[in-house]
């Protein structure tokens, strides 16, 4: 099993939800967030004041998935949340040590 | 049929001013709103804690002592005659035999006073917001509306010595405005500024946490300068005084108008950008500058005369930063800058621009220099700070014990009569 975590742009989750759904990746936790990579932050002014902006709102999701569906979930999330532009964000993977449901004890892939 | 129109207009002048006073009123709301918009959420509660109870404090030391000081029977010029709470009323017949001198009720005028009082209490709270603990506060409230406030309020409307030296405000530029303004600034010096505010040279930007309450703060306050000029005219019943009236809402409405283009626009130029919470800085500013004189201008010179504030409310904002004197929400600059400018603008229409200066001066001086004191005593004894950790953490939970927006750090969710029993 695998912990697929995506950052996104706000504006895109419906999007990526959708496609993610259709797949086949039956849960998905998303949170508000604030991020930023490479691009350097910007300044604005507040009553005169300079202060910067550089971190932004984003989306992060915690996607669990089996094993082979872990492929065909990120393809899906690079081809719905990019926009080509910067900011567009990432996706890192981790190894998924166990998954249990809380209502009833299950554990292991059949889980997810 | 003489004593029923007699008392037809005395009924009416009297409904004036209970009106009037009530939008006066309404203006403590826009002052709450507008101050709880440009503090940052965690410390919302304190300052909507101390916007009501100020006003409250206000009302009750006024009845008890403030108002009969400003407006007391007899006095010497300089120190009115002492008394303590209201007296009676006028009596029909006293009215009728009056022939209409006497026009409208005393205990109505009394309601239509203390709300200007309020008013220049709550100019304060904005200015010393996020650092300063709540009951000292608002033990300076006790005096600034008991003593200091009545007492300049006495030297010009009371009939004492600025009065009989020319000196002109209709409903206060310098009286209301000013004074709350410099008791600000003198309370901004002694307590100091917000920590992290001002690194060496540097101003950092603490923006505030709602700014659709803030504008419609502004709007509020905009609303109830209706009453604040309005009333002052103080009379409404014949064709003259409905005129006047008519003119005055007119010019008011226009100042402030004036006032936010002027901030918007200068604004733009000045930052790139057009800085909301200046645009509503702007419409104080342009209604402050004029409240001293609302009738004597054209129209079209009330909208100048508020485009001039509500530039000079922008450069002052600006200017005391520069000078490490921190105002979160602009009050010292909306409300004392202009003000200052209100009174000399009178000098353009009416008036002499000498006495002009002289009243100002002696509003500042008096009302500074003795609300210096005040602080710094409340400081030695009481202290004036919130510990540095209870200002990091927000005075929302050190002053009050809650969070003004609980949801944005709890979850609500949590909450367990979000589930009924199963």
């Amino acid at each position: 099993m695998k912990m697929v975590i995506a950052i996104i742009k706000p504006f895109k989750l419906d999007e990526v939800r959708e496609a993610l759904s259709s797949i086949g990746v039956q849960g998905i936790t998303a949170t508000e967030v604030k991020g930023f990579g490479r691009q350097k932050g910007h300044t604005e002014l507040y009553r005169g004041a300079e202060y910067v902006v550089d971190f932004l709102p984003k989306i992060k999701l915690d996607i669990a998935v089996d094993d082979s569906l872990v492929d065909k979930t990120v393809d899906t999330i690079l081809s719905t949340a990019s926009t080509g532009k910067i900011g567009d964000g990432k996706i890192f993977i981790l190894d998924l040590q166990e998954a249990i449901r809380v209502r009833t004890g299950e554990k292991g892939s059949e889980v997810l | 049929m003489e004593a029923k129109v007699i008392e037809l207009a005395y009924a009416l002048d009297t409904f004036y001013f209970l009106v009037m006073g009530a939008f006066v009123m309404w203006m403590a709301a826009g002052f709450t709103m507008l101050e709880s918009g440009l503090v940052r959420a965690k410390n919302t509660a304190e300052i909507l804690t101390k916007n009501i109870s100020l006003y409250s404090i206000a009302v009750i030391m006024y009845m008890i002592v403030g108002y009969n000081l400003m407006y007391p029977a007899g006095g010497s010029g300089i120190i009115p005659e002492l008394s303590f709470f209201l007296g009676g009323d006028n009596t029909a017949e006293a009215v009728i035999a009056s022939g209409g001198d006497i026009y409208y009720s005393g205990i109505s005028d009394h309601f239509f006073q203390v709300v200007f009082v309020a008013t220049a209490c709550s100019i304060i709270s904005g200015a010393v917001a996020e650092r300063m603990k709540l009951w000292p506060f608002l033990l300076f409230c006790v005096f600034m509306t008991s003593i200091i406030y009545p007492v300049q309020g006495y030297w010009k409307w009371g009939g004492g010595f600025l009065d009989e030296a020319g000196f002109s405000d209709f409903a206060g530029s310098g009286v209301v405005h000013l004074c709350g303004a410099a008791a600000a600034l003198a309370g901004v010096i002694v307590c100091g500024a917000r920590a992290g505010k001002y690194e060496g040279d540097k101003v950092n930007a603490m923006p505030g946490a709602n700014l659709p309450l803030a504008t419609l703060g502004t709007f509020i306050l905009w609303l109830g300068w209706f009453g604040f000029n309005g009333g002052s005219e103080l009379i409404i019943s014949n064709v003259a005084e409905a005129n006047a009236v008519s003119l005055v809402l007119v010019n008011t409405n226009l100042a402030a108008a004036g006032g936010v283009m002027g901030a918007l626009i200068l604004s733009k130029l000045m930052f790139g950008k057009s800085d909301l919470t200046m645009a509503l800085n702007g419409a104080i500013g342009g209604l402050v500058s004029i409240t001293a004189e609302p009738l004597a201008p054209t129209p079209g010179l009330a909208t100048i005369i508020g485009a001039i504030g509500g530039l000079i409310v922008v450069f002052s904002i600006v200017t005391l930063d520069k000078m490490k004197i921190d105002d979160p929400v602009g009050a010292i600059s909306a409300h004392g800058t202009c003000g200052i400018w209100g009174l000399l603008a009178v000098a353009l229409t009416s008036g002499s621009l000498g006495a002009q200066i002289y009243g100002t001066l002696v509003i500042f001086i008096w009302t500074f220099v003795v609300s210096f004191i005040i602080w710094t005593v409340i400081k030695m004894f009481f202290g004036l700070r919130v510990s540095a950790e209870d200002e990091e953490d927000g005075v929302d939970m050190s002053e009050c014990g809650l969070d003004a927006y609980p949801e944005f750090s709890k979850s609500m969710d949590a909450a367990p009569s979000n589930y009924p029993k199963q």
